[in-house]
């Protein structure tokens, strides 16, 4: 009977950590609020440690302004359930679009949002980079999520918030934004 | 193994100059969508610069923090390239009032992209494990940064005789301050010597090519090195600088314990 003591702590701690899943399961992105933070890639682990809870979350482009406001959410959902927690921000590995559920590529083009493309396999080295930005040569095709068509053209390498681009759909005429490859 | 903390300065005062410096055109761009894009591009500088000042502040110990750093150091501890301190407009004394010059920010966002996604492209491998996750991060970002500059300076110098001009005219004021980029300093040595920074000589011939077939493509003449070489990442800067963290650091300052 001398042993409860321990498995117990560890036992709850294992529902914690479960119970603390499901609640950040639903937690969705404050710009973009018809994906979750998971799906999108930036909630990584909940984990137990001596001191309580640690949710490990991964920021998007480095100023990105929402990453304040997601550690925010992630606290206040916790505090609400009465989970003791605190957020850890791990930035490696570097997050990636790639990491975006399919699912989620779905919820954003429903939501006006063309997804992202599978990041080139950009090896290191001065001549990748040249040819990423070449002039002329034809940007992967980004069709628009409103009429699907693949006449579309960018407006602007960079949009409302950083990590989408602006573009324009020639065949209905709609502004839409793309989320962009990284 | 710890980067030296006056190396992750130099990288840090780079991305939150030049930072600072695009921001000015938040509210002024030329059109909507370039002012939207410089500061999505300033945005990503002063990320990359908290993510190096949270680092060195972290090996600093003490009371350092991101914002010591970035608010309350003055002109001879900041040790960006002076390139990144200048102000958008020809040359003229740091009092004289003028008009920012679109060309010169492409053509000196340009020039600096071009070195970065080098720099962080090797950096990804640094000993010093924070700086070679923020190197990864960093290099996506800087890879847009280029695409963007280099897009604009090719349909500036391949564009009207105006927009050639003034292309032109940026390329040849900007281009001899990038010598700096070559010379050593004694954090860059310090931080080669322990492995957790890189050999700058080493991407000379990378970057030259980077640079060589943008201008080629842009129609642009490439100016001769030579001449005087920039020594701002040594603390010996332009007469700007003083100028850019006067703006900068002045709310900081004022009120000093203030929290939002």
């Amino acid at each position: 009977m001398a042993l409860t003591a321990a498995p117990t702590s560890s036992l709850s701690h294992t529902a914690d950590v479960a119970r603390a899943w499901s609640l950040l399961d639903a937690l969705t992105d404050p710009e973009i609020p018809v994906v979750t933070l998971r799906e999108l890639g930036i909630l990584r682990d909940v984990r137990a440690s001596a001191t309580g809870l640690e949710v490990v979350i991964t920021p998007t482009y480095s100023g990105c302004p929402a990453m304040g406001q997601i550690e925010d959410d992630v606290k206040a959902l916790l505090q609400a359930h009465g989970l003791q927690g605190r957020v850890v921000t791990q930035l490696a590995p570097a997050w990636t679009t790639d990491w975006m559920s399919e699912d989620a590529k779905d919820k954003l083009r429903a939501y006006g949002i063309a997804p992202p493309h599978a990041c080139a396999r950009e090896k290191s080295g001065s001549a990748n980079v040249v040819q990423f930005a070449a002039r002329g040569t034809k940007p992967e095709v980004v069709h628009c999520p409103q009429c699907g068509s693949a006449n579309t053209t960018e407006t602007s390498h960079f949009g409302s918030t950083a990590c989408k681009a602006l573009y324009r759909c020639l065949a209905c005429m709609e502004p839409f934004d793309y989320f962009k490859p990284y | 193994m710890n980067a030296p903390v006056d190396y992750l300065l130099h990288l840090a005062d780079n991305a939150l100059i030049l930072g600072q410096r695009n921001a000015e055109w938040c509210g002024h761009g030329p059109i909507l969508e370039e002012d939207i894009a410089l500061s999505n591009n300033s945005l990503d500088l002063i990320g990359q610069a908290r993510m190096l000042y949270q680092r060195a502040a972290e090996l600093q110990g003490g009371q350092a923090t991101e914002d010591t750093l970035a608010y309350f150091r003055d002109v001879p501890d900041f040790k960006n390239y002076t390139l990144c301190e200048l102000p958008h407009m020809p040359l003229m004394s740091a009092t004289a009032q003028g008009d920012r010059d679109f060309a010169i920010t492409i053509v000196r966002n340009f020039l600096y992209s071009s070195l970065m996604v080098l720099v962080w492209d090797q950096l990804q491998t640094s000993k010093d494990t924070q700086l070679a996750a923020i190197a990864a991060k960093s290099l996506k970002e800087v890879r847009y940064h280029l695409r963007h500059s280099r897009d604009w300076m090719v349909r500036m110098g391949d564009g009207t005789e105006a927009s050639h001009a003034k292309a032109q005219a940026a390329l040849d004021q900007l281009l001899p301050y990038c010598q700096e980029f070559w010379s050593t300093s004694p954090q860059e040595q310090a931080a080669q010597a322990n492995g957790t920074g890189i050999d700058m000589a080493a991407l000379q011939s990378d970057w030259n090519q980077i640079v060589d077939e943008a201008l080629q493509e842009a129609t642009l003449q490439r100016p001769t090195d030579g001449g005087f070489v920039p020594t701002g990442k040594q603390g010996i800067h332009s007469e700007h600088l003083g100028f850019v963290l006067a703006e900068m650091q002045s709310l900081a300052r004022a009120h000093p314990e203030a929290t939002w």
